[in-house]
């Protein structure tokens, strides 16, 4: 077995994760700036928050190019909203010929066009692309308390929009949802899917992340929600994204793409420079953890 | 000993053993010099002592799949790498069975089989594993398996070509040096595709260099799901075998492996 050995360290010190392989590789190309402003959003993006500023093709290519050389396997695009930022096709022409390619979106920019062209990007490659979009709700009721007045509606005319040319979404919905974590609930919302013409359903359902806009929604993480004098084994490690994947933004490469607002997550300019082990001191590493919160598809 | 030119895989039986005889027969007759078995022996179908005995009978070579791993180590489910529910509640259902009616002798031989091995065919030195070369339930699919990461775990593993099964659904990437990954496929259930028949490969290096045959195995599969329907196995498991279909474990398919089936 690959084990990996842990530094020992004293009681009540945090867990360090190895980079263990560098397999994913996130880009926020949509900076921070989205066209909703969720109110669990865990890094309070919005149509005016510009902390990120959005990537342009360039500097996505250029680190494209240092991730082929490192054998990444998989590219994932988050943002804020990543159709938002103008470059998103051709970023992803870009990309889809280097290897799979996963975008995060809210669903809501996604016209007809757009559906078009990605139908088309899909076809011409030989990876997968991924398309999640993300609800918060059995129906409207429900879910634009959450992302906005008259979204759910909207949200749902981008799935229809990609159904129509052939593409099938992974939908993600977290906890703010109520009860669709448990068996009825997620049975209640594949329902809502398949009513929408989805024959087959895809579903991803997250925990919270108690940062950002969501401290105010609910609540801020609880002093115990901590990995403080936690170990961590290999399968443990395995299940972190922050051993197998960075996030590259505007302002360099972080451990992962929750914890860009934290300076502590930078960890270097380039991907190479950031191969480096990381301190799980920060609480939203209890939601992965403790939680089983992956980001991946 | 001479050197070994064709040899044929065997990936997941998931205890079809009528297929795992068909496919058998039909390596024989293309003359292949060495078969190996990749691993998952059981799950999905009837009698798993059946494949085992057909299996350590021809004095097949084999390497532990994760349901080896975790029958010998007694662990409580098989480790097949689902993340949702659903896929995880059928798993469940097929590990059960299947450690049930896994003679102890068997499961204890499991564990004396090694999970990986390097063999060399032609110039080529291959790297076999059953799901990938660094974890035994990773899933590698054609369309989220990029060829720079293809590249990075042979220059890992010092090996010229990766051969591996797990995920059920054959495919090969080569460069034009022959390097590259083959996966075999499964004998147990067939493709996803809408066929009834399911697959092996065989790898052959000749002057031209190493050749790939992806090939399709016909058998009586409507005996197979009458067994399962007999042990009282999930009728989606059947429903799988009688049309070519997946009914279970589809949330792990990535987008356009999911969009060639049916659910």
């Amino acid at each position: 077995m690959n084990l990996v050995q842990l530094e020992r360290r004293p009681i009540g010190a945090y867990p360090q994760v190895p980079l263990v392989a560098l397999d994913s590789v996130w880009f926020q190309v949509a900076g921070t700036l989205c066209n909703l402003e969720c109110t669990h959003c865990f890094i309070s993006s919005s149509p005016t928050n510009r902390s990120f500023e959005m990537m342009t093709e360039a500097e996505v290519a250029a680190h494209l190019e240092e991730a082929r050389g490192l054998g990444v396997r998989a590219y994932y695009f988050t943002g804020g909203e990543p159709f938002l930022n103008k470059a998103m096709v051709p970023i992803l022409a870009r990309t889809l010929a280097q290897g799979p390619a996963c975008v995060l979106t809210n669903g809501i920019p996604i016209t007809a066009r757009l559906a078009g062209e990605l139908s088309r990007l899909s076809a011409g490659s030989e990876y997968s692309l991924e398309l999640r979009i993300s609800i918060d709700g059995y129906d409207a009721q429900s879910n634009d308390p959450i992302r906005g007045e008259g979204s759910f509606e909207k949200i749902l005319l981008g799935v229809g929009r990609l159904a129509e040319v052939g593409l099938n979404p992974v939908i993600t919905v977290t906890e703010a949802c109520e009860g669709v974590a448990s068996r009825a609930g997620r049975l209640k919302f594949l329902e809502v899917l398949r009513a929408l013409g989805l024959s087959q359903p895809r579903l991803k359902i997250l925990p919270l992340l108690r940062m950002g806009a969501e401290e105010k929604r609910l609540r801020p993480y609880q002093a115990h929600e901590t990995l403080a004098g936690v170990e961590l084994d290999r399968a443990a490690i395995d299940k972190l994204e922050c051993g197998h994947a960075r996030m590259v933004t505007k302002k360099g490469v972080y451990v992962c793409p929750i914890l860009i607002d934290h300076p502590g997550a930078r960890l270097a300019a380039t991907l190479t420079e950031s191969l480096v082990p990381f301190g799980l001191s920060y609480s939203a590493c209890y939601t992965c953890h403790a939680e089983g919160l992956s980001c991946a598809t | 000993m001479r050197d070994l030119t064709r040899i044929a895989f065997f990936g997941g039986i998931y205890s079809n053993h009528y297929a795992l005889q068909a496919a058998l027969q039909i390596a024989r007759a293309k003359g292949v010099d060495a078969i190996w078995a990749l691993g998952d022996f059981g799950a999905f179908g009837p009698h798993p002592d059946r494949s085992i005995e057909i299996l350590r009978g021809a004095e097949i070579p084999a390497i532990q799949g994760n349901y080896e791993e975790s029958l010998s180590s007694g662990a409580e489910d098989c480790h097949c790498g689902y993340t949702d529910p659903r896929d995880n509640h059928y798993a469940q259902l097929s590990y059960d069975y299947t450690k049930a009616n896994t003679k102890a002798e068997y499961r204890q031989w499991m564990g004396t089989l090694p999970t990986s091995a390097r063999i060399e065919l032609g110039n080529k030195r291959l790297r076999l594993c059953h799901g990938s070369p660094r974890r035994i339930n990773e899933f590698l699919w054609k369309s989220n398996t990029s060829t720079p990461f293809v590249e990075r775990m042979l220059r890992d593993e010092d090996a010229d070509l990766i051969v591996c099964t797990h995920t059920g659904i054959h495919w090969d990437r080569l460069g034009p040096d022959g390097r590259g990954i083959v996966n075999v496929g499964a004998l147990g259930r067939p493709a996803n595709d809408g066929h009834t028949h399911v697959w092996f490969t065989i790898l052959e290096s000749g002057p031209a260099g190493l050749r790939v045959e992806h090939v399709p195995v016909e058998y009586d599969h409507r005996r197979l799901a009458l067994e399962m329907a007999d042990e009282g196995l999930p009728a989606e498991f059947i429903e799988t075998i009688e049309t070519g279909w997946w009914t279970t474990c589809l949330e792990i398919l990535p987008a356009k492996e999911r969009a060639a089936g049916r659910y």
